[in-house]
């Protein structure tokens, strides 16, 4: 964790005019310090940035074979599948890259709730990651229309659709989204010039994301404050090749999936051709938005459920004010934890409502689990931070380590100086 | 500066500059907004969409009972050949009855000619009933799939979550048997 050094000339030639060797030094580098107990839970971040790496590698590469135009979309995309060099290979890891995705993202969001992750003062840190979901999840809504399947355009269809119900302004809206009268031509243009746009919007946001991060360091599974030196190790190379460990075992995983099961998580009413004037039996978004499909579909009225649907995303931008319980991370909320555990599970049952017609048993499920899901974030976590009372915090991450010698020489106060 | 002004001077000069601060500052804002309109007004239909606005369509071979969809402005039209019995059906309905009140007169230049843009109005599928062997739903008009909005053989929504009747473009007779839609 000292200065950073270097032998090389050359490095410090560049060093002395730009600063740039000491600045990734201090970012992920031995001079940037990290708490000593991170789970695997923390591999999540590193691995959402090397799928949005992957992402932008093969969606550029695409769109060099692909057209952006109602008559030649589709047949371009079976011919990237079909004739193009490995354009199979290269269409699998972007179409399965964005599910995988929102997996590492779910995995890292649930993380930062179950540890408390967006509380003071990681609050901007964690608004901002909500921003990149947002981003993400306009990235791949325009994306998956880009194929011009059935569902790429009736998906299209009815989410565009979503905003006829402003009042007043909505038809304008919807006819300047569509730039005409349905979703057509011009359409799917501007969705392929803005899906190429967004993702290196998320780059720059992601930027923001690691400032924000760097300004207190991670937070960590004890959720309380690193106290010295002896609490720290240095990012290089502990981290840098723990998160090593984690992309290769990522890889196994998405690797399996891209080369044994490509089509398991799409819709294969998307490989027929795009009918305007014929829908599908059953319109279902991919399995990363059915969450938030059912949340719109559970409220009978059209403006208050396209409300409630932006809605379930804006309680996690006030998330840092609805929780006040002091403690951060869920190992010492013994009440909390059996509500995280209720909650993920309220997601997972949100996402099989989703995924069904909104009938019957399937409708009255939806609605009971969106009822929950505001429940939980608008009275319970409000509550549980005045009524709960939690565990005792151990006073430094060494002391549970080291059976109370934790208090080493430096343990007492004196705070880390910032790198 | 400010401490070796009077009090007069620096209340004046702080008037002038903040004047031109909020003036400046207006003026960038007009000027911004001004280059903006163009960029977001190009998103708005092209004058070669719009000039697609009109659809002719020759009714003469659609015999009574039976419907046929046309494409106008990239959406389906319905066009229906109402039997006596379906217009009787129509005008029957007290408008008490209705979601969304319009008489059927209100809706048709001919009673015997129903035409209506075949788009749901809650979150825009093409309901089903313009082929024979598809469900026509309760009202016996169309019934849109995803959702379950029932309309009836005025095209007016009856049950489920569309808050709208199919509307009706503009259109004209321009024969007996020839319209224009648009």
């Amino acid at each position: 964790m000292s200065e950073f050094q270097t032998n090389s000339r050359v490095i410090k030639w560049i060093e002395h005019r730009m600063p740039v060797f000491s600045f990734l030094d201090h970012s992920v580098g031995r001079s940037f310090p990290a708490p000593k107990n991170l789970s695997y839970l923390w591999n999540f971040g590193s691995l959402a940035g090397l799928v949005l790496v992957i992402m932008i590698v093969t969606g550029i590469v695409l769109a060099m074979q692909y057209t952006a135009h109602v008559d030649y979309a589709f047949n371009s995309v079976e011919r990237i599948m079909r004739d193009v060099n490995y354009g199979w290979l290269i269409r699998y890891i972007h179409m399965n890259g964005a599910s995988f995705f929102f997996i590492v993202v779910y995995i890292h969001i649930f993380r930062g709730l179950y540890y408390g992750s967006y509380k003071a003062p990681r609050e901007l840190l964690w608004m901002i990651g909500v921003v990149i979901l947002l981003l993400m999840m306009a990235t791949a809504f325009m994306g998956y229309v880009l194929p011009w399947g059935q569902m790429s355009f009736w998906g299209a269809k009815v989410i565009t659709n979503l905003f006829s119900a402003v009042p007043f302004f909505g038809e304008g809206i919807v006819t300047w989204l569509w730039g005409g009268f349905t979703v057509d031509n011009p359409t799917l243009n501007r969705f392929f010039s803005l899906h190429y746009l967004l993702p290196f919007i998320i780059v720059a946001v992601v930027v923001l994301h690691i400032w924000a991060l760097h300004q207190f360091g991670s937070n960590n599974p004890l959720g309380i404050d690193t106290k010295g030196p002896q609490d720290k190790i240095p990012f290089h190379p502990y981290y840098t090749v723990k998160d090593a460990f984690g992309v290769g075992v990522f890889l196994i995983f998405f690797a399996a999936m891209v080369f044994y099961a490509p089509n398991y998580m799409g819709d294969p009413v998307n490989y027929v051709q795009a009918d305007p004037l014929a829908t599908p039996a059953h319109i279902v978004p991919e399995w990363y938005f059915l969450p938030f499909y059912a949340i719109l579909r559970a409220i009978p009225d059209k403006l208050l459920g396209v409300i409630a649907m932006f809605g379930s995303i804006a309680v996690l931008f006030i998330l840092p004010w609805l929780d006040r319980s002091p403690v951060k991370s869920g190992r010492f909320r013994p009440i909390f934890r059996i509500f995280f555990v209720l909650l993920v599970i309220d997601t997972v049952v949100l996402g099989f409502a989703g995924a069904n017609p909104p009938e019957g048993t399937w409708l009255l499920v939806g609605q009971i689990a969106t009822a929950w899901y505001f429940l939980h974030f608008l009275i319970i976590l409000p509550l549980l931070g005045v009524f709960e009372r939690p565990k005792p915090l151990p006073t430094s991450i060494s002391e549970p380590v080291l059976k109370g010698g934790g208090s080493m020489a430096g343990a007492t106060t004196t705070p880390m100086e910032k790198a | 500066m400010a401490d070796t002004a009077t009090p007069a001077q620096a209340g004046s000069g702080e008037t002038r500059r903040d004047f031109l601060y909020l003036a400046a500052g207006a003026m960038g804002a007009v000027g911004v907004g001004a280059v903006a309109w163009p960029l977001i007004d190009s998103m708005n239909p092209s004058a070669e969409v719009l000039a697609l606005a009109s659809t002719e369509v020759d009714l003469s071979p659609i015999e009574v009972g039976q419907r046929i969809t046309v494409t106008w402005r990239g959406n389906p039209v319905f066009i229906d050949h109402r039997t006596q019995e379906q217009i009787q059906q129509a005008e029957a309905v007290p408008l008490d009855d209705l979601p969304d009140p319009q008489a059927d007169d209100a809706r048709v230049q001919q009673p015997e000619w129903l035409i209506v843009i075949g788009v749901c109005t809650h979150l825009g599928c093409v309901p089903l009933g313009q082929k024979t062997g598809q469900s026509r739903g309760e009202f016996g008009g169309w019934f849109c799939p995803c959702h379950g909005s029932h309309y009836d053989t005025s095209g007016r929504i009856r049950k489920g979550p569309a808050p709208l009747n199919l509307p009706v473009p503009p259109y004209e007779f321009t024969g007996d048997t020839s319209i224009v839609i648009g």
